[in-house]
């Protein structure tokens, strides 16, 4: 960034020619990475058994089928709960703005693994006090226990970034919309969200991508998630390609995201652009 | 039954002694992890800044990859990867030999490699901090390039990679709760095994998540204490 009025553009230094040793370097870990990559397809051709492929495409689809709707599912389920939530951590009212930190520290504070162990394994052990309120059915279902426990999880982090995006707008725009007579409510939804969601969007995409690699554990408590599958298969055939496979899946789900994520916030900033 | 104090006591009756090795194992790996971290994490950011393309490649598909493939994956891949390729290494040597990895350093690896591409990011963002001018300025007082960047540089990149890098610590230090599954005797796996044997995960399992709990708080106020202690040093302007 410049700090003089008017930006001179210098065309950028011409690169050194000849070997410097950067270019040593670069050019010899590109040269381990493409050897990696070349190590690694080789190795599926060498072990390329179609029978296996045959047997455990099925369960993978299927796997990754209950991954996606793991993360959205508790996505949109902890962008609800995350609105009061947030809406505590920026109330004036001393005990709310505690009891909103102490929620979003608790949850942001403790790995998400021995938090959904806690509800499955932990709340599930109330049997008798969980069927008498007829809530046995859902803390029975390895399922239900990972959603609420990912629900719970996102929304503190989701509060955060709804806080951190609302705070970043400036005091100005609130003032302008009450002077202009709009109310509270009209000025959040109408004023300061379109702003703040600009600023949210990065962070909401990078949560999600969070979410996804997280749903991984649920394979520890037996729900048959993408990575769950994948232990199964390499559990029956002993082949290590099965890991190769699930880490290729998860790389290229994360990498689309992203790069959708990028697009989209290209688009939506155009006006910010000159 | 057994009361809570029983369960929780020191001693062959309760599982305090047992949960206490856990918190030490997990606290020594992320210890452990922290070092090697920071030192890969380092000198992946100054390939990523380097003015060579092919060094800015390298490092970008290197945080590609451990960025984006979850920590579990990353663990299985290193504890069953390494575990197959030394057996086949070893047994062109020695035909029928079983090798089993250690789960310490398996772990060590899996999270060491994912928090340098977390780390890497960081120090980026703060080389990009750093005007021009303080490379300049230190090339012009006769200062190599090392010195350039050990003497001038590095002091201020610290300060202002410290926040994330606080922040990094932190889910370094619950992300070492997945090495449980790889079999190391950390605190979720110790109290795994007690909420096990005594039939009691909802007590044991809210034990474990308050030990992480006071680990957080304790990297808190160790993390305030040394941003403190490094501000105090910032020099006057």
């Amino acid at each position: 960034m410049s700090t003089s009025p008017v930006a001179v553009e210098l065309a950028p230094p011409a690169p050194p020619r000849g070997w410097p040793r950067e270019r040593v370097i670069g050019y010899l870990l590109v040269g381990l990475w493409i050897l990696a990559g070349i190590g690694m397809l080789a190795y599926l051709a060498a072990v390329w058994n179609p029978a296996w492929f045959e047997k455990y495409i099925p369960t993978y689809i299927s796997g990754l089928k209950v991954t996606m709707s793991l993360v959205v599912v508790s996505t949109v389920l902890g962008a609800i709960v995350s609105l009061p939530v947030a809406y505590a951590r920026m109330s004036k009212n001393r005990i709310l703005s505690a009891l909103g930190y102490g929620y979003v520290y608790f949850f942001r504070g403790t790995p998400l693994l021995a938090q959904t162990f806690l509800i499955y394994y932990g709340v599930g052990s109330f049997r008798p006090q969980l069927e008498a309120v007829g809530l046995w059915p859902f803390f029975r279902e390895a399922w239900y226990c990972a959603v609420l426990a990912f629900t719970l999880n996102t929304s503190a982090y989701q509060a955060e970034i709804l806080r951190g995006a609302i705070q970043s707008v400036p005091r100005g725009q609130w003032e302008g919309a009450a002077s202009l007579g709009l109310h509270k409510l009209q000025t959040l939804w109408k004023v300061i969200l379109p702003q703040a969601l600009i600023v949210a969007l990065r962070p909401y995409g990078n949560e999600v991508i969070l979410l996804i690699k997280g749903s991984a554990v649920v394979a520890l408590i037996t729900v048959a998630d993408l990575m769950g599958e994948t232990r199964l298969a390499f559990s029956r055939s002993f082949d290590f390609q099965s890991y190769i496979w699930a880490a290729i899946i998860y790389l290229a789900l994360v990498e689309t995201l992203r790069n959708g994520i990028e697009w989209i916030e290209r688009r939506i900033t155009v006006h910010l652009h000159r | 039954m057994k009361s809570i104090w029983t369960l929780l006591s020191w001693g062959s009756e309760g599982w305090l002694d047992e949960i206490a090795y856990g918190v030490f194992v997990t606290v020594s790996l992320a210890a452990a992890t922290l070092p090697f971290g920071l030192l890969i994490g380092f000198f992946v950011a100054v390939a990523k800044q380097s003015s060579e393309p092919s060094l800015r490649l390298a490092g970008n598909i290197y945080t590609t990859i451990f960025r984006g493939l979850p920590e579990l994956v990353t663990l299985f891949l290193v504890y069953y990867g390494a575990q197959i390729g030394i057996q086949a290494l070893i047994r062109t040597i020695q035909p029928g030999a079983t090798v089993d990895i250690n789960s310490f350093i398996s772990g060590m690896v899996a999270l060491g490699v994912v928090f340098s591409a977390y780390v890497s990011e960081v120090f980026l963002s703060a080389f990009r901090a750093i005007p021009r001018g303080q490379y300049e300025g230190g090339y012009a007082i006769g200062l190599t390039k090392g010195q350039t960047m050990r003497l001038v540089v590095l002091p201020q990149l610290i300060r202002i990679a410290l926040p994330g890098l606080a922040n990094l610590w932190l889910i370094l230090l619950k992300d070492t709760a997945l090495v449980s599954a790889i079999g190391l005797n950390d605190i979720l796996r110790w109290t795994g095994v007690a909420a096990r044997v005594e039939r009691e995960p909802f007590v044991f399992y809210s034990f474990a998540i308050l030990i992480y709990l006071v680990l957080t708080i304790i990297s808190s106020f160790g993390i305030n204490k040394i941003e403190r202690s490094v501000g105090e040093r910032e020099p006057a302007r």
